[in-house]
Parts: structure tokens; sequence; C-alpha cells
């Protein structure tokens, strides 16, 4: 499918095919795969997570404030990354303990925790155009920009999660079948927690690299993202009823969305029209993807 | 025989793999009550289905006043004025008892915007008729299963039911309730309503049956009047089959005590179960006894009632299943498509879900190579039937898919397996192989704990029986000793209506 796309999107623009705009794809869907990609464990055991939208500048403000009032880059980045798992295990606390829907959970963790951004920054954008945060975003090792490399990193390590260890194992069984793995004597409820965790956290790495590519944080940053992250999902052709998907299929959806995107914003197309277009060809490629997994 | 008969002539119907009904008449006069008996499995749901509309007959006629009539769906036999009222009711839970009255049938209210004031006066009058006073604008969920029954009954009645077949009507009823419903089916046959009805509950057949028909295996074993024939008759008839040696033998060689599960202190009814090492122990009773809810309130699947559990002597509490396992407990549950397997997952993930802490190292990586290890042994050792074991257990076929679900437990080595109806729904031959499975469990010194509904089957493998009663062991018989007419007598709560 994503071939199909890439082969369309090239044909039409020719600037498409150039190194330069595909580096610029990959960066531009970073931060959504890096999400997608925990959000693809959470879909996995049947769940959701709404929040992280509003968990990424949660994330990004909670750094920027810290970079910017102590200039300690480095704390603030870990304390970045640190509330978002903080946030996550939020979440998976209400979700798995307090046994509260996870649709449910996580809506109201899109409003708490954007919120939390509005007060931590006190509603004004930190706009901040030194530092070494800013590595996150625009750096480069050896040529390759950092988020690519960071994105590359995280999606080898959390397959490896998926498919290679007991936990991975344990959240296919759940989301496959949350009674029989129960009565198989997995802590369903802990595994549940832990994913959602997992969630978080990766949102608060993706926060940072926002921050980094925005040299700033704003609270109203991040505002959409959540359905971004399970577009990339669903895309990559992971049932919300759970038990079945893949990081790697994760990857390709975000890439597809990546280049819808790309190749609108080459044909000049006008954002009004790319949300539009945007949703029509999502709904567009689940259906085709259906319809060949049925005829196989 | 009367006016008006529902007459069913020589009825057989067939499944894949089972004769579900063979050359079976059946007749529902009007003004009569009918009723049904015969062991789980014996064919009288089938008979229902196919009266209702919901199965097609293989062979036979269907008559109504000597009248041939087909019955091709759930809607002709509506039109013919056959009503069905299943276990588990269907009612919308959270629409007024008058919506759910008509249901589908608005029209007859009117047409446009539904008239309340007409809903519930023509609600009103359809309670009436049997005689039963519930407000029509309460939500069915409020009321008591038993009042719920009666909207079914009233609904049934208001679509011109001539007859009106009950499967299991008492089951989850209370006694007093169970005395109301009473009642009212005397009701319905002083107004010429011609009843159907199948029930578990022997004692309550003399109560409110005229007629009896006993089904075992299919086929009709006796037929007649109640008046004609004693319940401990009806009993020997039900279960008349001659056992026969499609069990495997084995040497019992009984240990010491694994396990001994007390009933509550206030409890003075149920008697303490225990299973020893190289035991097989098997619990009898009817449907909806209490065995399954025992079952999963030991290894802490669900809450309720604490009995005294002890392990090895020592007593322990078990608060989740996952502290069973850690303590040695497996349980094969009986539902295994929604309780026993991940259907998305492979053979070998399947079978190994129970080990996959064991499996992993430090860093939580699995072990691959032991995985499959483990995985292909129990394949082999329990002649699972599979092209690889990678591919989903759901392409596998029932008897294979309780074979992994019993291996789970097996490659965590527990010492107690509680075995929940294992082999419902499987063919003969790999019954079979479970009990030559569950024969080699208790030669390896585990305590096997076997509920089955099958009598037979459980008099022929299990070395003691307990009989579950309203979710009490109300007795405990020596397998070799006692006859499936005496679990019955228990299971069926008959004994106590016999002592006081």
């Amino acid at each position: 499918m994503l071939i199909v796309l890439l082969v369309g999107v090239s044909l039409t623009t020719p600037r498409f095919f150039t190194l330069n705009n595909l580096m610029n794809v990959a960066r531009q869907v970073s931060i959504n795969a890096i999400i997608a990609s925990g959000m693809t464990f959470v879909i996995i055991t049947a769940g959701i997570d709404l929040s992280v939208g509003s968990l990424v500048a949660v994330t990004a403000c909670m750094a920027m404030v810290i970079i910017d009032r102590t200039g300690w880059n480095f704390w603030g980045v870990a304390a970045g990354i640190l509330a978002g798992g903080l946030g996550g295990a939020v979440n998976g606390a209400v979700v798995a303990f307090a046994r509260i829907p996870p649709f449910i959970a996580t809506l109201a963790g899109l409003t708490v925790y954007r919120g939390l951004a509005l007060i931590l920054t006190g509603g004004v954008p930190i706009v901040k155009f030194e530092g070494s945060f800013r590595f996150l975003g625009h750096g480069d090792i050896g040529g390759f920009p950092f988020p690519i490399i960071l994105m590359v990193a995280v999606m080898i390590t959390m397959h490896i999660v998926l498919t290679r260890t007991a936990f991975g194992a344990y959240v296919y069984a759940v989301g496959g079948n949350e009674e029989s793995s129960r009565l198989s004597g997995i802590k369903v409820a802990w595994i549940k927690f832990w994913v959602y965790v997992l969630c978080g956290f990766l949102t608060g790495i993706a926060g940072m690299v926002l921050m980094g590519r925005l040299s700033s944080a704003q609270p109203a940053v991040g505002e959409g993202f959540e359905l971004d992250a399970i577009a990339a999902v669903v895309l990559g052709g992971t049932s919300l009823m759970g038990g079945r998907g893949s990081v790697w299929n994760t990857l390709m959806g975000a890439l597809v969305i990546g280049v819808i995107n790309n190749g609108m914003n080459l044909m000049g197309v006008h954002t009004h029209y790319q949300l539009v277009a945007k949703g029509i060809i999502i709904v567009l490629a689940v259906l085709l993807d259906s319809y060949l997994k049925k005829r196989r | 025989m009367c006016r008006g008969v529902l007459g069913l002539y020589h009825i057989s119907k067939a499944f894949p793999g089972v004769q579900a009904l063979s050359d079976v008449s059946f007749e529902i006069c009007p003004g009569e009550v009918h009723a049904l008996i015969g062991e789980n499995g014996a064919g009288k749901s089938t008979l229902l289905k196919i009266l209702s509309g919901a199965h097609q007959a293989d062979s036979g006629t269907i008559s109504i006043s000597d009248q041939k009539v087909l019955i091709d769906g759930p809607r002709t036999a509506r039109q013919l004025g056959i009503a069905i009222i299943y276990q588990e009711l269907n009612l919308v839970p959270w629409l007024s008892v008058a919506h759910n009255l008509f249901l589908g049938r608005e029209r007859k209210i009117g047409r446009g915007i539904l008239s309340l004031r007409k809903l519930h006066e023509m609600a009103r009058e359809a309670l009436g008729r049997i005689n039963v006073t519930i407000d029509p604008s309460v939500p069915v969920a409020h009321l008591g299963l038993a009042e719920q029954q009666m909207v079914e009954i009233a609904r049934a009645l208001s679509e011109e039911a001539q007859f009106l077949l009950m499967d299991e009507p008492t089951a989850s009823l209370t006694e007093r309730e169970i005395d109301i419903l009473f009642e009212k089916i005397e009701g319905l046959k002083k107004a010429g309503v011609g009843i159907a009805y199948i029930s578990h509950r022997l004692e309550e057949i003399p109560r409110v049956a005229d007629r009896v028909t006993v089904l075992r295996d299919g086929a009709v074993v006796f037929g007649g009047r109640l008046s004609e024939v004693t319940l401990p008759e009806l009993i020997a008839k039900m279960v008349g089959r001659a056992i026969t040696d499609h069990y495997p033998k084995r040497t019992p060689s009984k240990g010491a005590e694994i396990l001994c599960v007390e009933p509550p202190p206030g409890n003075k009814r149920s008697r303490p179960l225990r299973a020893h090492a190289g035991e097989v122990v098997g619990i009898a009773g009817l449907v909806g006894a209490g065995r399954t809810e025992w079952a999963w309130r030991l290894i802490g699947a669900s809450p309720g009632e604490e009995e005294k559990i002890h392990l090895f002597g020592k007593p322990v509490s078990i608060p989740s299943p996952s502290k069973a396992r850690e303590l040695g407990l497996g349980m094969v549950p009986e539902n295994r498509k929604d309780h026993g397997l991940i259907l998305s997952r492979s053979v070998r993930d399947n079978i190994t879900v129970t080990v996959f802490d064991r499996l992993s190292n430090w860093a939580g990586f699995i072990d691959r190579l032991g995985q499959s290890q483990i995985s292909r042994e129990f394949v082999d050792r329990l002649r699972i039937r599979c092209p690889g074991d990678s591919v989903g257990v759901n392409t596998l076929s029932g008897g294979n898919q309780q074979k992994i679900v019993l291996a789970k437990w097996l490659a965590r080595k527990c010492q107690v397996i509680l075995l929940d109806e294992p082999t419902r729904g499987i063919d003969v031959g790999a019954k079979f192989e479970m009990y030559t499975l569950i024969n080699e469990l208790s030669h390896q010194g585990k305590a096997v704990i076997f509920i089955s509904s099958d009598l037979p089957e459980l008099l022929s493998m299990a070395d003691r029986i307990y009989v579950m009663h309203q979710g009490d062991f109300v007795a405990e018989l020596d397998a070799k000793q006692t006859s499936q007419e005496e679990v019955l007598h228990y299971s069926s709560g008959y004994f106590e209506r016999t002592n006081s």
C-alpha cells in the first residue's frame, strides 16, 4: 500500500523523490511514529490512549520550564520524559485498577493534561533559541537528523520488546483474550498498567523532540496527535479489538500518513482541503487493506 | 388423541458427528403440560428448537390438528401460534415493560408517534390476561427474574400463541417465584394453552406436568401420563444406558492428601472436598448446581464466600488465579474458546502462556529455544494434531484445542488439575484420548478434579464422586459402588424431599 502511494506521489510531484524531501518526510513522521509505537502496545491490549496529544504538551512544557528557569538542559529533558511516564502511569492506574474503560479514562486525561500544560506555563508559550536541548530536534549524527535516528532506535527497541520478551507475549495474550489470560495466572491488571506507562513514556520522548524542533514549548501544542497516532496504528492493520498488530506495521502506517501530508504539501493543496482529503484517504486505505486480507 | 394437537412425528435430526434426534414423536395437547426430560445432550433442546423454527428436521412431519405444517423459521412458528421462552430471557433491559411487550409490533398500537397512553393500556390488558399486575412503564431491568418471565409469557400470549415451549423456566428462580410460575401455568392450562416443559429439576415435574416424555441419546425411551410412573422409575429410564467399555482402565493408587476444601463455617449442609495424589475426584450435579462457580472460586477467579483451603496440609488463601498458579493449581475451564484459549495466538504461545515468566531471563527476554522445546514436548506427548506448533489454535479441532488448554497446565507442572466438562463438544476419539490423559496424570501422582455432567463418564473415570446441589456438596460417593440412580437422587435434590 505504501508502495502504491509512493509511486503515485512521486509520479505527480517530481520533487518528492529527492533525498532532501525524503529526509523531510522522515523527520516529520518521527514524532508521530514514536508516539504510535507506544499506542500500538495499548491498542493490542484492546485499549486506547486519547491523552497523548495533551501529554506531549505537558512533557514539553515541563522540560522547558525547568530549562528556562535553571538552564539545566539534561535535567529538563529527563523531567519531561519522566512526566510522560507519570502521566501514563495515572492513565494506567485508572484503567487497570479502577477499571474505568480506557476511552473514558484517557478522554479525562486529555483535558486534565491540557489543563496542566496551561498551568505549568501560565498559558504563555516559552520560546528559547539557545540550549543543547535543540539538538533533539535539529541535531544530526553523521549527517542523519537526530529525530530520525531516535525514531529508528525506538521502533527497533519496541519491536524487540513486543516480539521477544515475556512482557510482549503478555501484551498479546491480554489483548487476545483477557479472561483466558487471567485464568492462566497472568496479572492482567499490571500488564495493562505498564502498557499505559510505556505509551506515556514514549510520548515524553516525542515531546522532547517536538520541543527541540520548535525551540519552544507551547501549551496548545500536540492537539490532534492522538488521532494521528491511532490512525498510524490502524493503517498498519492493527485491530482495535486487540490481540494483533506489530510495531513494524505501525511504522508503515505512520509513513503513509507522512507521505500523504508531504505529497499534498508539495502539490500545493490548501491545508483546509488537506484535512478532508487525509480523512478520506485513511478510510479508503483501511477499506483496501481489509479487502485484501479477506481475499488472501 | 386430542383436539387441536400440535404433533411432531418421526422426527430425525443430525448434526455433524452426532445424531441429535432419531425417530422422535411428541405431542402437545391444548390445556396440558407435557414435560420433556432427559440427561444433558439427550436432544430436548434440539426438539424445542425444531418446533420454534430455529432448526429444521432432517425427516419427519409436524402437524397442528392433523394439518401438516412446515416450520421453516422463527417467524413461521410465531404465525402458527408457537412461542418459545428460553432460559435466557429475550427482553431489552432498559426499555419499559410495555415497550418490550410490543417490540416490533408497534403498528398494533397505531401509526406514527407512539401513544404511550394506548401502549400502557394495551400492555395492562396483556398482563391482565395472566393476572399479573406489573406497572407497564417500569424498565424491565428493575423487575425480578420471575416477573420478567411473566412479561415474556404475556408477550407470547398477546401474539395469540396457542402453544408455549418453556426451556428450563425455573433454572434461575427462587422457590417462591417457582410457586408463582406454576400458578400461572395452571391458569394457562385452563385457558387452553398447550405447554411443552423442559426441566432438569425432576422433583418439580409431578407438580406441573400431566404427561412426560423421556429422551435418551436422541430417542424416546418413555412416553406416558405422570400418574402411570414414579420419579425413581423416570430416573432409571433417563440414565438406562449401560456403561460400555470405552473408558480406559486404570489401577488407582491413592497417595497423600493434597487438597482439602472446607465449606464456610456456617454451612452445615456441605461436606469438605478432599483430593489425594493419584486420585481422580469427580464432581456431579445438574446444570446450574454451582460446580463451575465453585471451581472459579477455588482458583480465585471469582469472589465469593470463603472456603477454607488446605494444600499439602497447610492452610492457604487463593485470592487470584495467578496465586493459584503459583501454588500449583490449574483449571481447564468449561468454555475453552472464551476462557481457555487465546484464539489469535499460536499453538506454541498457548501452551507456554503459563510459563512465560519461567522462560524469560532477567531482562525479560524469552528463551525461544526452551519455549519451542516445551511446546513440541506437549504436542508429542498429548498427540495434538496440528501442522506445526506455530499455527493459530483457531484452526484446530475442538479435541485438539482442549488438549492445548490441558497442556498449558502440564507445562506449569501443576499438582492439582481442575477439569470442567473437559469432554463436552469433542468427538468420541478425542474423548478417549482425554480419558487416557487423565489416567496418566493421576498415575504421575497429580490430583485430578473432574467436573462432568456425563454420568457414565464420571462413574467410570472417577474414584470418588461428590454430588453438588445448589452450591453444596451434599453427598460423597464411592464411584465403584454407587449408581447413576443414586447420583441423580442426590443431584436432583429429591433426597431432601423424601427425608422430610
